[in-house]
């Protein structure tokens, strides 16, 4: 299991290197750099712009332009933003931290409604209340997060509620005692925790629904049944730890559709997470922002695909990595 | 030798005759009776193809220009229709005139009436080859718009542009995913069949486009296009990139399939007489992955029509003044926009029909293709 363990992060690094490099391509695609805007600008004179270009190495070659990066990055400099003029690392500790509480609460809620919903479904299949969730299932899967943030930014507005829908932290924050502060963070993250949450919920109720049904045909619980055992310990005891199984290896996949679908939540809602942060970068070509965001994006991916297999090897005595 | 010619044509004869008796049985056949039972599968399909229908007569069942504006009528609410007269009798359906008495309000002015016209003449537009005028519904005119849905913030008719914009965000998505599940079919079966070192490459690029995540890698190849860049181009460019993005999770399976099938003996067989590596490939190998390309592919498309409407909606995707259902529902991303004209949403809806229907239409489908699927 450790060997396993040390191979995959072994194995990650040529991966990460080769995603650096690509992004790195990409955004040298885009037209113009950072630099045009401020060339646009009278106010500044020739003699700053002319500093800033060799600052960041944007007279250099391209290949240049990349090793002199990757040389910063391995020294733990991320390089410098060109529009918030600090380095890259003071801005993007907070933006990961907001992303990842966001992601956090969003998996709690999803997998903590999800698992008893798909549970009670497949326990109760095709009765009144399996069909609704169904179809609550296949509304939550077919509606697009930004919709659904918009829907329910009208429904606080039109019902008058006294619910904060923009950012992270209102205005008095700073004035406010610790547990408040907490409080008012919370206050913040129901909606978009919300939003994100509904979207895989969908998902991973199907999903559980099926695997519990698969679990509830088998022989074993047939054998189970028939030496008489209580229902309850037939489902929770013998269906259920089957039917779980699969379900670590979508955790995995969740993540990624957790950060993408995260990105457009957060932009919508105000919450100043990674992807507001990539989506500002990506626009106003700050180039070492948007490849930080980009390289930690992707190493959160990695990393969350490792936690879900060696979870999965944990759960399940048949998997054994060598 | 004419004799023998006769003899082989006769044999064929017989023998399709005698496939023809005792083969009823078709699976395609059987696809579609397994997916017509499934009536809630149908109904999607149903609204999927009313869908397309409408978006492709978009000129037609569309009373304006998409990018006709009423400067005096922006915010204007859906405007009522009118089917009886003062005296309470029915007559041709009608509308009042509206007059503007400040920021997006308006007010009704009873004595202009404005008849609607079916099939009469109005704004030009395309339908396929010909250029024509006409159009199923309006108004005489251009005082008093007739606006179905309301209008947006220029003044331009929300149905017409929903019509319009449903053009692009219901295509990119099916020309993405055409176009996706083609390169991941052609990667993933020559990575399956020929292993070795194309296999180790072809699967290591798969592999960092994945761990990209989505969102991430659309936003940074969406920065790539001009703003300049002409509509049609734009199109074509987010159809590359949803592409480019979603080939690579397809060739993974596929080739996973691909490995198990190339060593079955019917591909041993075709490989004994001679059959050459694309013949194989393409008429053996890949072939067995029909039913879940056609299932994966029509589940995959709400979210391609989803990224495609998230990419206008942040201003990255398709550009004023074209329409899409994505940035016209940006219009109502402040909340004096959602509260003072709801309507605004309404593309939101559409967006969310059109994947629902696909959905529905995919699950239905899953079950048809494949019975032993896990998801019931």
């Amino acid at each position: 299991m450790k060997t396993y363990v040390i191979r995959r992060i072994l194995y990650a690094i040529p991966l990460l290197l080769a995603i650096s490099l690509f992004s790195f391509l990409i955004m040298q695609l885009s037209p113009g750099d950072y630099l045009d805007q401020l060339r646009m600008n009278p106010d500044i004179s020739r003699q700053v712009l002319d500093t800033m270009e060799r600052d960041f190495g944007l007279d250099r070659s391209v290949p240049e332009q990349y090793a002199l990066w990757l040389g910063q990055v391995l020294r733990g400099n991320l390089g410098r933003s060109f529009t918030y003029r600090v380095p890259v690392t003071h801005v993007i500790g907070s933006r990961v931290r907001n992303t990842l509480i966001l992601s956090f609460a969003a998996m709690v809620l999803a997998w903590g409604v999800s698992i008893p919903v798909g549970i009670y479904s497949a326990t109760n299949k095709y009765t009144l209340g399996d069909n609704i969730f169904t179809s609550l299932a296949f509304v939550g899967l077919s509606i697009p997060n930004f919709f659904f943030a918009l829907l329910l930014l009208y429904m606080i507005v039109t019902f008058n509620l006294n619910w904060p829908i923009q950012g992270m932290t209102s205005i008095t924050h700073d004035m406010m005692a610790p547990v408040e502060q907490v409080i008012d963070i919370l206050r913040h993250l129901a909606v978009p925790a919300l939003v994100l949450g509904t979207a895989s919920m969908a998902g991973l109720t199907r999903q559980m629904r099926g695997q519990m049904i698969d679990a509830m045909t088998s022989d074993y619980v047939r054998t189970a049944r028939s030496k008489g055992l209580m229902e309850r310990v037939v489902v929770y005891k013998h269906a259920l730890r089957n039917a779980i199984n699969p379900m670590i290896t979508i955790f995995g996949f969740q993540i990624s559709a957790l950060l993408g679908g995260a990105a457009l939540t957060e932009i919508v809602t105000g919450w100043p997470g990674l992807g507001t942060l990539m989506l500002n970068a990506v626009r106003s070509k700050d180039l070492y922002l948007a490849m930080a965001g980009l390289m930690l994006g992707s190493l959160l991916l990695i990393i969350g695909n490792l936690i879900a297999d060696v979870l999965l090897a944990v759960s399940d005595p048949r998997i054994r990595y060598n | 030798m004419e004799n023998r010619s006769f003899h082989e044509d006769d044999n064929k004869d017989l023998a399709q005759t005698t496939i023809g008796k005792k083969e009823k049985y078709s699976f395609w056949g059987e696809v579609w009776k397994r997916l017509r039972r499934h009536k809630i599968a149908v109904a999607g399909g149903i609204v999927v193809i009313i869908l397309y229908i409408a978006v492709i007569f978009a000129g037609f069942l569309s009373p304006y220009h998409p990018n006709r504006t009423f400067r005096q009528h922006f915010y204007h609410p859906p405007t009522r229709i009118q089917f009886t007269d003062e005296d309470g009798s029915l007559t041709r359906p009608y509308i009042y005139g509206t007059e503007s008495v400040g920021w997006g309000q308006y007010e009704i002015v009873e004595d202009e009436k404005y008849e609607i016209k079916f099939i009469h003449r109005g704004d030009p537009h395309t339908v396929g080859p010909l250029t024509t005028n006409l159009q199923f519904f309006g108004v005489e005119g251009y005082d008093q718009p007739l606006f179905l849905l309301g209008s947006d913030g220029y003044g331009r008719d929300l149905f017409t542009r929903l019509l319009y914009g449903g053009r692009v965000s219901m295509f990119i998505g099916f020309i993405a995913i055409f176009i996706s599940t083609s390169i991941g079919m052609m990667v993933g079966g020559i990575s399956g069949y020929y292993g070795g070192w194309t296999d180790e490459i072809l699967m290591r690029i798969a592999e960092v486009i994945m761990s990209i995540p989505g969102f991430y890698l659309l936003l940074a190849l969406a920065a790539v296009m001009p703003i300049d860049m002409p509509s049609q181009m734009r199109f074509f460019f987010i159809i590359t990139i949803l592409a480019f993005r979603g080939w690579a999770g397809m060739a993974r399976v596929i080739r996973g399939m691909v490995l198990s099938a190339k060593n079955e003996e019917y591909v041993q067989a075709a490989r004994a007489i001679g059959a050459s590596d694309k013949r194989i490939i393409i008429k053996h190998v890949l072939p067995v992955t029909t039913t879940y390309v056609i299932v994966s592919a029509t589940v995959a498309v709400p979210g391609y029509i989803i990224l495609e409407s998230g990419l206008s909606f942040i201003g990255l995707g398709i550009q004023e003044p074209a329409a899409s259902w994505g940035n016209m529902l940006s219009a109502a991303m402040n909340v004096t926009a959602i509260t003072g004209f709801p309507w605004m949403l309404i593309p939101g809806f559409m967006i969310f029909i059109a994947c629902l229907s696909y959905n529905l239409l995919g699950d239905g489908l899953r079950d048809a293709l494949d019975p032993k699927s896990t998801i019931r």
